[in-house]
């Protein structure tokens, strides 16, 4: 049975056969970050406006006069999706009081990269997160500034060579770790606060459901791979998050008001060997290094479970 | 009704007038007293606006980008180093064609830091798309708010009101406020040529390739042009509403004057007093006041320059390495003409230093007693020159 008859036998009834991000647009062959993008339109459905910082899906899916996008759709420069997006939220709302548009609730959903919300569109974030819009925000990291061409981001991990960053005789890539984006949203006090990653569609599509039905603000950080930038086959896009998340580089978990549980679960973590082999933006790590990076992952990964099994939901912990 | 308000209070007075969706602001002053009077309407249930209090100026500018796009009618406010952080977005916006309305109130940029009026930092954004309105007096204020928000939305282009530092934005005087019944006979609620629908969904601000590029900067272009005769149907409709109408320039006996000074700004009121003791002294001086400073009004200043000898500008501002602003475009709005005025070009008043009706009528001694220019820019009351330039 073919792959397409089989999805019509299932698939209906787990996920929106509906589509709002479609083919023709313009991303580089095995982009986990394009089929992230069509999983989180199916979820959020035809009532959401996408506000789109400069970056991958902008540039691949935009080329006037075309569009790949069947949602309403907008471009703001690079460092303010955030605040675009808090805008727009405030537009519909107060027009939908003022009875000057249609009365059903539209989701305002505004995306970025990584470089465009960990490093240059944070404070927008920070802010359009505190003043507590209705606004679902989706990172999209691929881990480094793709779009113009693999430098290195406050997302790159450490020891990937990226373009501005090199592994070389007298440099072993990034130097410093990873920054936490999803510990920062959630000293922000948001509500729903997940990761996820395409590699697991279902996970991801329902935490876009549970997300979009918060009426406030939410955050979810998708680790999107990028076979171009991370120099690794193609066809290995989706294993690759699948690795991301069994080694524990890349945890899948969610916080919803404030109680972490992990909603894609591993009774043991294999080596982060098995991961950093399969990218050519690690290939130059020595023993040990790939040491002091299976150190921090696994350090990492315990402050996690620490907080998954300690940790109250806020509710709890009423006076 | 008659009211006795600073311009800051002037603009905020408007902004409730227009009905305004959605306001998005960053302190800064001196324009803090616009937020702060907005804010006080917000919280005594005056205005049903929804006030986004954003943590920056670009921030500020591209929540109304997002809430424009929306549909939503939207105003913003600030002053120098915030409007020099908005100067991205403040070309997205023009590109965008949303028709925001901002109060920018001209403050000097840093270093030194200098709250005073100083206008060098709206001017610096003159190439971005945006409509500018230079404003003499509070009731102007009021008057060209309501007026760039019919303009900004029949030319969809951003439009900036801009009123000197303290000078205006901080100086109580009486205002006719309007009814708001005949207001909205002027403003009727914004109707946006396109906006976010879900039953028709677009993409806005795509990637563009350089086949198309060029032809949507034509129309931003074609629209800047239609702004200028579309100023004047628009404040004919506000005339026969309001009994007050200003022009994009206005020319005070010019038509027989030698010499015609050219300001902008407050130091327009000082200098009408001085044609007026100049006048009584018999001495032939005009007055171009220039209000409308985008789009350029080429061909109302022709007309009222061209029959002059000489033309005095006076620039509060300076564009390092060339000239006074407004005296540059002056001099390229004449070059062409076959008999053109000589241009004398004054810098007086940066970072606030007051420009007093003794400055502006040694200005207009200085342009009579010189045959030629002794340099494109004459500095005004310097303490040191070491370069044997003009002083006064």
């Amino acid at each position: 049975m073919s792959i397409v008859a089989n999805f019509d036998l299932y698939a209906p009834r787990l996920v929106n056969k509906e589509e709002y991000f479609v083919h023709g647009h313009r991303a580089c062959q095995g982009c986990a970050e394009a089929l992230a993008i069509r999983l989180m339109c199916k979820a959020l459905g035809k009532d959401a406006v996408i506000i789109n910082a400069t970056g991958c899906m902008e540039v691949v899916s935009s080329l006037y006069p075309t569009t790949a996008w069947k949602l309403p759709w907008l471009h703001v420069a690079f460092p303010n999706s955030a605040a675009a997006g808090s805008g727009v939220s405030a537009a519909l709302k107060v027009l939908r009081r003022k009875g000057k548009i249609s009365d059903r609730p539209v989701k305002a959903v505004s995306i970025g990269g990584d470089g465009g919300t960990f490093d240059i569109g944070l404070q927008a974030l920070s802010g359009a997160m505190e003043r507590g819009h209705d606004l679902l925000y989706v990172c999209f990291d691929n881990e480094a500034y793709m779009n113009t061409g693999i430098q290195r981001s406050g997302a790159t991990p450490f020891g990937a060579s990226t373009t501005t960053h090199p592994a070389g005789p007298a440099s072993t890539g990034k130097s410093a770790w990873k920054k936490n984006l999803t510990e920062i949203m959630i000293a922000h006090n948001v509500p729903y606060v997940a990761t996820a990653c395409p590699s697991y569609p279902i996970d991801f599509i329902r935490k876009v459901e549970k997300a979009k039905k918060v009426k406030g603000p939410a955050f979810i950080h998708v680790l999107a791979v990028c076979p171009t930038g991370w120099r690794c086959a193609s066809e290995k896009a989706i294993s690759m998050g699948r690795l991301a998340s069994e080694t524990g580089v890349f945890p899948i978990y969610e916080v919803v008001d404030g109680k972490y549980s992990l909603t894609i679960k591993h009774d043991k973590l294999r080596p982060v060997a098995d991961y950093l082999k399969l990218q050519g933006r690690f290939r130059h790590l020595s023993p040990d290094m790939v040491k002091q990076v299976q150190e921090r992952v696994v350090q990492e990964y315990n402050k996690l479970l620490d907080k998954v099994d300690n940790l109250h939901a806020w509710s709890e912990l009423k006076g | 009704m008659k009211q006795v308000l600073e311009g800051s209070q002037a603009v905020a007075e408007a902004v409730k007038l227009a009905r305004v969706d959605v306001i998005s602001a960053y302190p800064i002053t001196p324009q803090t007293h616009i937020v702060e009077r907005l804010s006080d309407f917000g919280a005594e249930g005056k205005i049903s606006a929804k006030y986004l209090r954003v943590e920056s100026e670009h921030s500020a500018l591209a929540a109304l980008i997002g809430a424009a796009t929306g549909g939503a009618r939207t105003f913003t406010s600030t002053s120098s180093q915030g409007l020099a952080l908005m100067h991205e977005l403040l070309h997205w916006a023009s590109g965008a064609r949303l028709p925001i309305v901002m109060a920018e109130v001209n403050r000097a940029l840093a270093p030194g830091w200098n709250i005073w009026a100083d206008q060098t930092d709206s001017l610096a954004q003159r190439d971005t798309g945006w409509i500018q309105l230079y404003c003499e007096n509070s009731q102007e204020v009021l008057d060209s708010t309501l007026i760039a928000y019919n303009l900004a939305e029949t030319v969809n282009l951003p439009a900036m009101i801009i009123l000197d530092a303290f000078y205006l934005s901080h100086t109580y005087e009486p205002v006719d406020v309007p009814e708001q019944d005949l207001v909205d006979r002027f403003l009727p609620s914004l109707k946006p040529k396109f906006q976010i629908d879900q039953d028709d969904p677009q993409a806005f601000s795509s990637l563009v390739t350089p086949n198309a590029y060029m032809e949507m900067r034509y129309n931003i272009a074609q629209a800047m042009d239609e702004t200028i005769s579309q100023l004047d149907s628009i404040e004919g409709k506000f005339h026969d509403i309001f009994g007050r109408r200003y022009g994009a320039i206005e020319s005070v006996q010019c038509e027989d004057a030698d010499i015609v000074m050219v300001t902008s700004g407050t130091i327009t009121s000082t200098c009408r007093q001085v044609i007026r003791d100049l006048r009584a002294q018999g001495e032939k001086v005009g007055l171009c006041k220039i209000k409308m400073f985008r789009p350029f009004p080429i061909d109302a200043i022709r007309s009222t320059l061209q029959n002059a000898n000489k033309i005095a500008v006076i620039d509060r501002n300076f564009s390092f390495g060339a000239t006074g602003i407004f005296a540059q475009e002056i001099r390229a709005a004449l070059c062409n003409l076959p008999r053109r005025p000589l241009v004398f070009g004054y810098v007086a008043g940066l970072g606030g230093r007051d420009v007093t009706t003794g400055i502006i009528e040694s200005i207009y001694r200085c342009t009579k007693d010189t045959d030629v220019p002794l340099s494109e820019s004459i500095w005004i009351g310097l303490q040191e020159v070491s370069d044997g330039r003009a002083r006064s």
